[in-house]
C-alpha cells in the first residue's frame, strides 16, 4: 500500500493514505529509508525511522510493507557485526564506504554462501515445530537447523548436500518447505516449552563475581556505575570469558572505538573451552551512539531474537547489553517527539514495562527442540550523575536478580573491577550452592561466608580507624583489616590486561581464597601466643601470596606457598 | 528561480514559523530578508503540508511579519578547502581576518554521517604530550576524544595550548594541525588562543573558528559541525593529522536547551533536552581513524562544569561518550599547582591500548597503577591526620603521606613550557615510588621492581 509524508519532524514522519498495522515496517521517501510504525491516530500514520531524515519533504511517497521488523535467522549469524536493524556492517562499508549513508538495504544473512547440511531426521518422520531437522557446522559449534515453531507435519523428503539458506532442503506433508532461513519479528519472543530454575552458575572467570555474587546461566544481572567506573571492561571481560557457547553484544548507543577495540581484540582470542578464536562464538550488534536513534531503540530486540534463536538450538547463550540506558534514553526521545505525557525525569510512562518485558526473554528453558538451552542477560546501566535513584536504574533493580554495583570511588583508587563488596548483591547465592559444593569444592560456601564476613568486619573498623587511626585498635582488629585488606587487594582485584590474570578458573579461584583463610588462621594463633603482629605481617609469604597472581604458574604456587606458610608460621612458634 | 514567502504567521525565540509553502524538505537551508535590506540564515527544523519551522542561526531581531522567506533545496553546507589553513573564519564559517574568500575544492554536509564502526581502525599511537599527569597517567592516543573538565577560573586554556603545542607522535616529524572552534567564549579568552597560536607559529596549521560570546546563541549550534566537517577534510582527504579543540561545550549545550525551549519540549534533567546525549554524540563521536587512510582526528573538547558539579547533565552525558576525561582540580589550582590535573577523577580509556612495550616501555601499566594506588592512600591518610595529627601514623602510613605530597609536587606540578619525555616521566614515577617499602608495591610484577627499581638499578 502507498500513502504521502505529510510531516517531518527528525525522525518522527507523519503520513496519510496508508492503514498499516502498529509496528509494522514502512520505506519511506524517494530513498526509501527504512521506518517503523508506532502510532496511529485517525487516517495518519506516525513512522520512527531510523536514518536521518534529512532531505525528505511532504508529498513524498512512503510504501507499507506489511511485515513488523524481522531478523534473519540462519547459519552465518556468528562472528557477524551489524547495525541496529540487522544490516552487515562490512556489506555497507563495500555498498557505501567508511560512512554510514542512507537508504541502502542489506540482507542480514549472506545468500551466496553454501553450507554443508546432513540430516538428522528422515522420510516418514513426524515433526513438530522448532525440532531440529539437521546440522550445519558453523563457527565454534553445531548450528542445529530448526523447523519454524508453526510448521508441522511428515518428513515428505530431506536432502544432505551443500545448500544455500534459501534452497529447499526438505518438505513435510503440510506442504511445508523446509530452508534454513528463517525470519522473526524481533518484538515477539520465540516460543519454548517451559522455564527451569537456574541452578547452574554462569562461570566468567572474575573472581569477584564467581566467588562473590555469582550470576546463573538463564539469570541477569544488571552492572550500573557512572562513567569510566569499568561496565564496558566488565562487559567485555565477561564476553570474553564467560562460559557460554554464545554469546551476543549489542552495543547500544556507545562509542565507536569501543566496538572497534571489541572487532580487533576478539578474533585474536582463544576461547578457554574449545581453543577457538573467541569471534567464532559471537555476534556482534553496534548501533554507536552517533547512529540513528530509532535503530538504537530496535538494537536491542535484535540482540535477543538472535539469542533466542541459539538457545532453541539447546545453547547457553549470554547476552550483553551496553548500554540499557541508551536504549531507555531512545525511547524517551522518541516519545517526545511523539509529544507523548513524561514520567520520571521525561521518561515516558511504559519504560518499566519495557525493560521487564526484555529481562523476561532471557531464563533457562526446555526448547521445543527438545534440550535445555539457557539466556544469560547482562545490562550495563549508566545512571545519569551516578546517581543509582534515576529512573532506569531503579526500573531495572526490580526485576533484576544480581547487582553489581560499580563504584567511583574505587575506581579512584584502581580497584579493578570496582565491584562494591558491600552494596553489590546475588539472589543466586544460595541457589547455586549445591552446584559449587559437588563441582568445586565441599566448603565453597563456607569460604565465600568467611570472606564476605572479614570485608563486613573491615567497614566496620574503618569507621573506628578514622576517628582514631589503626595503631589505636587491638592486634586482633588489626590483623582483621590486614586480612581485608589482602582478600581486597590479592582476590577481588583483577587486572584485565594481565595475561594470566584476567581470567581464573574456580579451582584457582578456591585455592587462593582458601590461602587467605590459612594465613588468617595461622597469624591468629601467633598472635595468641603473643607474637607481635608486626612480626606476623612483614612474613615474606603474605607479599608472596599477593604477586603470585601475575605468575604463570599460580596453579602450583598456590599449592606450593601453604606448606611455606606452615614452616613460616613454625618460626615464629606456631 | 527560488519562491519568496512572506507567509510569517509567529515569531517564538529563535524560531520563524511560515505557512502555506510548497512541500519543503526537512533539515533545508532558509534565507530570510529582513525589511531593512539585511539577510539572516536558518535551517528547516518541522515541516509538514501546514505549517515549516525556521531555527534561524543568527538571531530572530529585526524579522517581521513582512520578512522573505527562501528555502534554498539544500541543506547545509560547508567549503572546504586547503587554503583555509591559516585562516580565521566567524561562527558560520565567513572569514573574518580580511583574508581572500576561500575557493572551495568541495562543499560537504556538515551533519557528518556516523563512521561505520568496522571501517574504524583501533586508536593506539601514543601522542606525547609532555605532561606528566597525562602521559604517564591518563595517556592520550591519536583518534582519541579526550575533553577537559574544568570550571571558572582555572587554567584550563592554558592545559589545551600546551597540549596543543607540545603534542607529538614519538618518531614522527609531522605536526598536528589543529582545528579550533570557539563557542560563546569572550573575545578575550579568544585572543588569549589566537597570540599563543601566532606567537608559536601553530596558525599556519591551524583553521579557526571564532563564535564569540556576543554572537548569536543559535549560531552556537552550528559552529562545532562547520569545525569537524573542516577536520574531517583535513584528516581523512588529505591525509593530514588534526587536533581539534572544541571550547566552550556548556555554551554549546545551553544554546541546545535555548531551541528546545522556544520549541516547548519535553525536557529531561535540568531543562536540557532528551537528545541533548545524540546530539552530542553527533559532534564527539567524528573524532577516530579509519582503516587504509592516513588522517586522524583526535578531539580536546573543554566544558567548564557548572557549580564544579560533575553530576551535572553536560559533563555527565560527555563523559558517557568520551574515551575519558581530564579533570582539573580546584583544590590544586589553589596550591599553585599547574597543571592542576585530578588524577584520581581523570581517566583515559584508550591508555591501555596506548601504552606497553613498542610504544611507550613495558612497565607503563605498573608504575601507572601503582602510582594511583598509592597516591589515592595517602590522600585517605590526610583526612586522618586532620583529626589525630601525624604523630599517631604508623610508619607505613606517614611513608604514604609523604608520597602523596611528592606526587602532587613534582609529578603533576610542572612549568607551562616544560615538555617531558615519556622516559623521564615514569622514571620520575619510580623515583617518587621508592620511598615506600618495595613490599608494599603489589600492583608492579617483580621483574619491573628487578629491572628499573632505583634501589636495584644502582646496583
Amino acid at each position: 500500500m502507498r500513502g504521502k509524508i505529510s510531516r517531518v519532524a527528525g525522525p518522527v514522519v507523519t503520513a496519510e493514505g496508508i492503514s498499516p498495522r502498529m509496528y509494522d515496517v514502512v520505506l519511506v521517501g524517494e530513498m526509501k529509508l527504512m521506518g517503523e510504525v508506532i502510532k496511529l491516530v485517525g487516517d495518519k500514520t506516525v513512522i520512527q525511522v531510523y536514518e536521518d531524515t534529512s532531505g525528505i519533504r511532504p508529498g513524498e511517497e512512503v510504501v507499507d510493507t506489511g511485515a513488523p521488523l524481522q531478523v534473519e535467522l540462519g547459519p552465518g549469524l556468528l562472528s557477524s557485526i551489524y547495525d541496529g536493524v540487522q544490516r552487515p556492517l562490512p556489506v555497507l562499508r563495500d555498498k557505501q564506504g567508511d560512512f554510514v549513508s542512507r537508504g541502502v538495504t542489506a540482507p542480514g544473512l549472506d545468500r551466496t554462501k553454501k553450507w554443508k547440511f546432513k540430516p538428522t531426521v528422515k522420510k516418514g518422520d513426524d515433526l513438530h515445530g522448532g525440532m531440529v531437522v539437521g546440522e550445519v557446522p558453523e563457527g565454534n559449534i553445531v548450528h542445529k537447523i530448526m523447523l519454524p515453531p508453526n510448521a508441522k507435519g511428515k518428513v515428505v523428503r530431506i536432502s544432505e548436500g551443500d545448500f544455500t539458506i534459501e534452497e529447499i532442503i526438505g518438505e513435510l506433508d503440510s506442504g511445508h518447505k523446509i530452508m534454513m532461513l528463517q525470519k522473526w519479528a524481533v518484538r515477539k519472543s520465540r516460543p519454548y516449552v517451559e522455564k527451569l530454575l537456574p541452578d547452574i552458575p554462569l562461570v566468567t572467570g572474575q573472581r569477584v563475581l564467581d566467588m562473590l555474587f555469582p550470576l546463573a546461566k538463564g539469570g541477569t544481572a544488571a552492572i550500573p556505575g557512572g562513567f569510566g567506573t569499568g561496565k564496558t571492561v566488565t562487559s567485555q571481560q565477561l564476553s570474553k570469558w564467560s562460559d557460554a557457547q554464545i554469546v551476543v553484544y549489542v552495543g547500544c548507543g556507545e562509542r565507536g572505538n569501543e566496538m572497534t577495540e571489541v572487532l580487533t581484540t576478539f578474533p585474536e582470542l582463544e576461547d578457554p573451552k574449545s581453543g577457538k578464536p573467541l569471534m567464532g562464538r559471537t555476534i556482534l550488534i553496534a548501533n554507536t551512539s552517533n547512529m540513528p536513534v530509532a535503530a538504537r531503540e530496535a538494537s536491542v530486540y535484535t540482540g535477543i531474537t538472535v539469542a533466542e534463536y541459539y538457545r532453541d538450538m539447546g545453547y547457553d547463550v549470554s547476552l550483553m547489553a551496553d548500554s540499557t540506558s541508551r536504549w531507555a534514553e531512545a525511547m524517551r526521545e522518541i516519545s517526545s517527539r511523539l509529544e507523548e505525557m513524561p514520567g520520571e525525569e521525561g521518561y515516558p510512562a511504559y519504560l518499566a514495562s519495557r525493560l521487564s518485558e526484555f529481562y523476561e526473554r532471557c531464563g533457562r528453558v526446555n526448547t521445543l527442540a527438545g534440550p535445555t538451552g539457557s539466556i544469560s542477560v547482562i545490562g550495563a546501566v549508566s545512571p545519569s550523575g551516578g546517581d543509582f535513584s534515576e529512573p532506569v536504574t531503579q526500573s531495572t533493580l526490580r526485576i533484576v536478580k544480581v547487582f553489581w554495583a560499580l563504584d567511583s570511588k574505587l575506581r579512584e583508587r584502581r580497584h579493578f573491577p570496582a565491584i562494591n563488596w558491600l552494596t553489590s548483591y546475588s539472589l543466586y547465592s544460595p541457589i547455586l550452592e549445591e552446584w559449587y559444593r559437588q563441582n568445586v569444592a565441599e566448603d565453597w560456601n563456607p569460604l565465600r561466608l568467611w570472606a564476605m564476613d572479614n570485608l563486613q568486619k573491615e567497614s566496620e573498623l574503618q569507621e573506628i580507624v578514622q576517628l582514631v587511626g589503626s595503631d589505636a585498635l587491638p592486634d586482633e582488629q588489626r590483623l582483621t583489616l590486614e586480612v581485608a585488606r589482602m582478600i581486597r587487594e590479592f582476590f577481588l582485584q583483577q587486572s584485565a590486561y594481565h595475561a594470566v590474570d584476567t581470567y581464573s578458573p574456580l579451582r584457582r579461584q578456591y585455592d587462593y581464597m582458601n590461602a587467605i583463610r590459612r594465613y588468617a588462621e595461622l597469624a591468629k594463633k601467633a598472635l595468641a601466643l603473643e607474637v607481635p603482629l608486626e612480626k606476623v605481617i612483614s612474613l615474606t609469604v603474605r607479599s608472596d601470596l599477593g604477586k603470585l597472581k601475575f605468575e604463570e604458574t599460580i596453579d602450583k604456587d598456590l599449592k606450593s606457598i601453604l606448606g611455606e606458610m606452615d614452616r613460616q608460621f613454625s618460626e615464629l612458634g606456631v | 528561480m527560488v519562491k519568496e514567502y512572506h507567509t510569517i504567521s509567529q515569531v517564538a525565540g529563535p524560531l520563524v514559523f511560515v505557512k502555506k509553502t510548497e512541500p519543503i524538505s526537512y533539515g533545508e537551508l532558509v534565507s530570510i530578508s529582513l525589511p531593512d535590506g539585511s539577510t539572516k540564515r536558518g535551517q528547516v527544523l518541522d515541516t509538514s503540508n501546514e505549517v515549516v519551522v525556521v531555527q534561524v542561526f543568527e538571531g530572530t531581531g529585526g524579522i517581521n511579519r513582512s520578512s522573505g522567506v527562501k528555502f534554498l533545496g539544500e541543506t547545509v553546507k560547508m567549503p572546504v578547502s586547503k587554503d583555509m589553513l591559516g585562516r580565521i573564519l566567524s561562527g558560520s564559517g565567513d572569514p573574518l581576518d580580511k583574508g581572500p574568500p576561500i575557493i572551495p575544492e568541495k562543499r560537504l554536509e556538515i551533519i557528518g554521517a556516523a563512521i561505520n564502526p568496522y571501517a574504524r581502525d583501533n586508536p593506539q599511537e601514543f601522542i606525547q604530550t609532555g605532561i606528566s599527569s597525562i602521559d604517564g597517567m591518563n595517556t592520550l592516543v591519536r583518534g582519541q576524544k579526550l575533553p577537559i573538565f574544568s570550571g571558572s577560573g582555572l587554567p584550563h586554556n592554558d592545559i589545551a595550548l600546551q597540549i596543543a603545542r607540545q603534542a607529538k607522535v614519538l618518531g614522527e616529524k609531522e605536526e598536528f594541525a589543529v582545528v579550533f572552534a570557539a563557542m560563546g567564549i569572550t573575545s578575550e579568552e579568544a585572543q588569549y588562543f589566537m597570540k599563543d597560536f601566532e606567537r608559536t607559529g601553530a596558525l599556519k596549521r591551524a583553521v579557526v573558528f571564532l563564535n564569540l560570546a556576543d554572537d548569536p546563541a543559535i549560531e552556537r549550534l552550528l559552529t562545532p559541525k562547520l569545525a569537524l566537517t573542516t577536520a574531517e577534510y583535513l584528516a581523512f582527504d588529505l591525509g593530514m593529522h588534526v587536533l581539534v579543540i572544541l571550547t566552550d561545550i556548556t555554551n554549546y549545550c545551553e544554546a541546545l536547551r535555548q531551541i528546545g525551549a522556544a520549541r516547548e519540549e519535553v525536557p529531561a534533567r535540568r531543562g536540557y533536552p532528551g537528545y541533548m546525549y545524540t546530539d552530542l554524540a553527533g559532534m564527539y563521536e567524528r573524532a577516530g581513524r579509519i582503516k587504509d587512510k592516513a588522517g586522524s582526528i583526535t578531539q580536546f573538547p573543554i566544558l567548564s562544569m557548572p557549580g564544579d558539579d560533575i553530576t551535572h547533565p553536560i559533563p555527565d552525558l560527555t563523559g558517557y561518550i568520551t574515551e575519558g576525561q581530564i579533570v582539573a582540580s580546584r583544590e590544586l589550582h589553589r596550591q599553585g599547582i599547574y597543571p592542576p590535573v585530578a588524577v584520581e577523577r581523570s581517566l583515559s580509556r584508550l591508555m591501555g591500548q596506548g601504552i606497553g612495550p613498542g610504544r611507550t616501555r613495558e612497565d607503563h601499566r605498573a608504575v601507572s597503577d601503582q602510582l594511583y594506588a598509592a597516591y589515592a592512600e595517602g590522600r585517605d591518610l590526610r583526612g586522618l591526620v586532620a583529626i589525630v595529627g601525624k604523630e599517631a601514623l604508623s610508619d607505613r602510613d606517614r611513608n604514604f603521606l609523604n608520597f602523596a605530597e611528592s606526587f602532587e609536587d613534582r609529578f603533576i606540578r610542572q612549568a607551562k613550557d616544560e615538555d617531558r619525555t615519556i622516559d623521564q616521566t615514569l622514571d620520575l614515577g619510580w623515583e617518587l615510588l621508592s620511598v615506600l617499602p618495595i613490599d608494599s608495591l603489589t600492583k608492579i610484577d617483580r621483574k619491573f621492581i628487578e629491572k628499573y627499581h632505583p634501589a636495584n638499578k644502582k646496583k
